[in-house]
């Protein structure tokens, strides 16, 4: 399995914003990638580097084992992505549109491509309407269209089921998975419908002011036979020392601030809390990560936030 | 041009005659008198009847032409006027009818070369006056001031140098009220015989012409532009090629 | 690049604003040849006032349809660089606007390419114009005003110029007008990559070439020469040079020649160096930018 991505200490700012602060992470073929953040967290500053739309302030980009940087025109040949809302040319149509984004990527299409196209996202009957014309949906789903017309091997998605009714949040699901099991493509996917990424990604990654907070295989971010323990106490350091001491030091991931994060069985989350206790550890509050909404909202800043991650 | 019509003209009589006066010394002194009174007046009427003559002599050979049609080349030289060398046709009728015109395009006229054409200058009453001799054209010339009689005539006085010799009016300068002074030149050559000329060469004075530059938007090149003075006269040549002379032309040309 | 460019040729003509400018050229262009179909006479009456008394003037044959088009084209090259700017300005901020320049910019191709494309695509517009232009003030005025020798007058002399020597000058002078309008476009294109609305552009590319054309006609001893030969809106009227001939020494035009031709190839020259310049800018500073609209 290749590294399809592979971001090495991603950095942008922006005259006073650190829009994205040492970033790692790599994209493995065929992953359905997740990437997750609150709203300027930094996710569409990073899709937008890997595009090169925004040239990054330091790091290493590299895509399909090639640098970003020298390698710019081939790469690209292989990329698709909707970034944000799907903007086209408003006076064309929907057929235009699509021929026109094709060509431009360097495919010489056919009527028979593009019309198949188009039916893969269900606007056939609408090829010769002009996009002003489109709902919301349609033009995201023609977005998604011209994302994929040239065949891509790597599809980056920011937002894809914006404006989506639940059927159309469903089609771009098992496109998606269809995209991946079938096609074997890359897909790196920013969402923050989160029980829509629990469904499709099968690794993620999640940022916060521009930095990772986590990446990994959402299984075992997730998955209660790995639960991720938060555990705040009244001294963290102390804490540390006694579990790193004990047993339980296996189970210790890392401390972030005052909380020391833990993965477990949530069995076992009893006695562990019985030993800390009886090794005079002052415990404050312990708390399983049960679902991607919980993990994300203990990692993230995320309580006077909650609002923005309701439907 | 063209050829003066002489017209009737008064001129002024020889000399009186004396009775002859008392005998002896009053009769010598008397006719010593007449003797010396003829010797001046009589050249000077003798010259005024060769004035009157001369331009009736004149009148005669340019009568010969009742009509031509020229060709001809024509040459512009006014400071403020550009315009390249034009081929034309000069159409004249007897009495006064002239017309110059460019068959393929454009000719700016000058109003002059057509009001005084030599017919003109010779129409009408007018005083004649022996001006004594001159010099034009490296001919030797006689010249001869016309004033016409009407007062309210736009011609006020024509001054014409004629080369006595040939029959021919080697130049005329004419003033005019309304517009100021005009000098005609004529060389002659192979049509002599008709007292017709190979060139014309006709001055006159200019108006300054100057246009805002808010209306032309002329484009600047930056090259130093050399002002006019004030009184710059202005030049038309034309040389004729060749005349068809009295083989009938229409009025209708002359609209 | 070809493919790049018929695909931004077929952008441009597929919106209908595009057409616009046609047919404001087109309105101009008629309601002056109406104009001077009616009271041509007053027009040249003022245009000869200082000759009218010494020589007999030809109005009829002089209201000609290359006069006529001399007169349209001294108006309208006033008016056509803001109906470029409309365009140009429009190139690249009208695409951040609707959205569809990040999906550009994300093509397999450069930055820079794209760019001279969309520059490419504005100067074939600007010459599309002025075919147009061509058509409708030379073409339709010679078939309304018939043909003749073409009188100019100029601020300190009348120039005649025979009717067999007009076409050529013409085509030289519409050539020349391509570059200068080119160059209004140039400067469009490069305000366009500043902003993410075409208005931006616009306005303020009208803005500096009105109040440097103010500058370049204006008579102040400091700016004459200091600043004016280096405005490219003091070049850009010399289409009219190749309408103004050399004068042999008595002072009548020679056909065929030109008054002053190393002037106007100076100014060619400075107008195609602020071409090159805008668009190198625009280059430079488009493969710069990020990209966040």
């Amino acid at each position: 399995m290749s590294t399809i991505i592979q971001v090495r200490e991603l950095s942008k700012r922006f005259r006073d914003l650190q829009a994205v602060d040492s970033l790692s992470f790599s994209v493995q073929e065929a992953d359905i990638y997740g990437f997750l953040g609150q709203n300027g967290a930094g996710k569409s500053t990073t899709i937008r580097m890997l595009l090169t739309l925004v040239a990054p302030s330091s790091g290493e980009i590299e895509l399909f084992g090639m640098n970003l940087r020298t390698h710019r025109r081939e790469i690209l040949r292989k990329v698709g992505a909707v970034i944000e809302r799907p903007d086209l040319y408003e006076y064309l149509t929907a057929y235009e549109n699509l021929s026109l984004f094709a060509r431009m990527s360097g495919i010489r299409p056919t009527s028979r491509l593009l019309m198949a196209q188009l039916e893969q996202v269900g606007l056939a009957e609408r090829a010769q309407s002009k996009v002003r014309t489109f709902s919301q949906g349609m033009k995201q789903r023609l977005g998604i269209a011209v994302a994929l017309v040239h065949n891509p091997d790597l599809v980056l998605l920011d937002e894809p089921t914006n404006g989506l009714d639940p059927q159309g949040i469903a089609d771009i699901r098992n496109l998606i998975l269809h995209l991946s099991a079938h096609q074997k493509k890359t897909v790196l996917v920013s969402s923050h419908l989160l029980h829509e990424m629990e469904l499709i990604a099968n690794r993620m990654l999640i940022i916060d002011k521009g930095k990772k907070i986590v990446e990994g295989v959402a299984t075992e971010l997730f998955d209660p036979a790995q639960t991720i323990v938060e555990l705040d106490t009244t001294d963290p350091g102390f804490t540390a020392e006694k579990i790193g001491q004990s047993v339980w030091q296996p189970f210790l991931q890392e401390r972030q601030g005052e909380k020391l994060l833990l993965k477990m069985d949530k069995s076992l989350i009893p006695a562990f809390t019985r030993d800390l206790v009886q090794q005079g550890v002052q415990i404050l509050a312990i708390r399983p990560r049960h679902s991607l909404e919980d993990y994300f909202l203990s990692l993230t800043t995320a309580n006077q936030h909650v609002e923005a991650f309701t439907n | 041009m063209t050829r003066p019509a002489i017209s009737q003209n008064r001129s002024r009589a020889a000399g009186d005659r004396r009775e002859p006066g008392r005998r002896g010394y009053t009769l010598f002194s008397i006719l010593l008198s007449l003797l010396s009174l003829s010797a001046v007046l009589l050249p000077v009427g003798a010259h005024a009847q060769d004035a009157a003559s001369l331009l009736q002599k004149v009148r005669a050979r340019l009568d010969q032409v009742n009509d031509y049609q020229a060709a001809g080349l024509m040459k512009t030289n006014v400071p403020f006027l550009k315009v390249p060398e034009a081929q034309v046709i000069v159409y004249f009728k007897k009495p006064d009818k002239l017309k110059i015109k460019n068959e393929k395009g454009i000719s700016l006229v000058p109003k002059g070369a057509v009001t005084i054409s030599l017919n003109n200058l010779l129409k009408g009453g007018y005083t004649t006056l022996d001006a004594g001799m001159d010099t034009a054209g490296g001919y030797k010339v006689k010249v001869i001031k016309l004033l016409p009689q009407d007062d309210a005539a736009d011609l006020v006085l024509s001054t014409l140098y004629i080369d006595e010799a040939r029959l021919l009016i080697l130049k005329a300068r004419t003033t005019t009220r309304e517009n100021g002074t005009y000098e005609v030149e004529m060389r002659y050559g192979k049509y002599i015989a008709y007292a017709l000329p190979d060139k014309v060469i006709f001055t006159f004075n200019t108006k300054s012409y100057k246009l805002p530059k808010g209306i032309t938007f002329d484009y600047d090149d930056g090259s130093k532009k050399q002002e006019i003075p004030a009184g710059t006269k202005g030049k038309v040549e034309l040389s004729y090629s060749s005349y068809i002379i009295n083989k009938g032309v229409s009025d209708g040309v002359f609209q | 690049m070809w493919k790049l460019l018929q695909i931004e040729l077929f952008k441009i003509f597929k919106r209908p604003r595009t057409y616009i400018p046609f047919g404001a050229i087109a309105g101009m262009v008629l309601i002056i040849q109406l104009g001077l179909k009616f009271d041509g006479r007053s027009y040249l009456e003022l245009m000869m006032s200082s000759l009218s008394d010494s020589f007999y003037i030809p109005y009829t044959m002089i209201m000609n349809g290359y006069l006529v088009a001399f007169i349209i084209l001294n108006t309208l090259l006033i008016q056509v660089p803001l109906l470029v700017a409309l365009v140009a300005g429009d190139t690249v901020a009208g695409e951040a606007n609707m959205g569809t320049l990040r999906l550009l910019v994300t093509r397999p191709f450069s930055r820079t390419q794209l760019m001279l494309v969309k520059f490419a695509a504005s100067v074939i517009y600007t010459v599309l114009l002025l075919v147009w232009m061509a058509i409708l003030a030379l073409f339709l005025s010679m078939l309304l005003f018939g043909t003749n020798d073409m009188l100019i007058a100029r601020n300190n002399v009348m120039e005649q110029i025979q009717a067999s020597d007009v076409l050529w000058r013409y085509v030289a002078a519409f050539g020349y007008a391509t570059v200068a309008l080119s160059t209004v476009a140039a400067l469009a294109f490069l305000l366009s990559i500043f902003a993410e609305n075409s208005i931006g552009p616009i306005v303020s590319t009208i803005s500096i070439v009105i109040v440097l054309t103010i500058l370049s006609e204006m008579r102040i001893p400091l700016y004459d020469n200091t600043v004016k030969p280096w405005l490219f809106t003091s070049h850009m009227l010399a289409w009219k040079g190749f309408f103004y001939s050399r004068s042999d020494g008595q002072g009548a035009a020679i056909p065929g020649t030109i008054e002053n031709l190393p002037a106007i190839l100076r100014s060619l020259g400075v107008l195609l160096a602020y071409i090159v310049a805008f668009v190198t800018a625009a280059i430079w500073v488009f493969k710069k930018k990020d990209i966040l609209s």
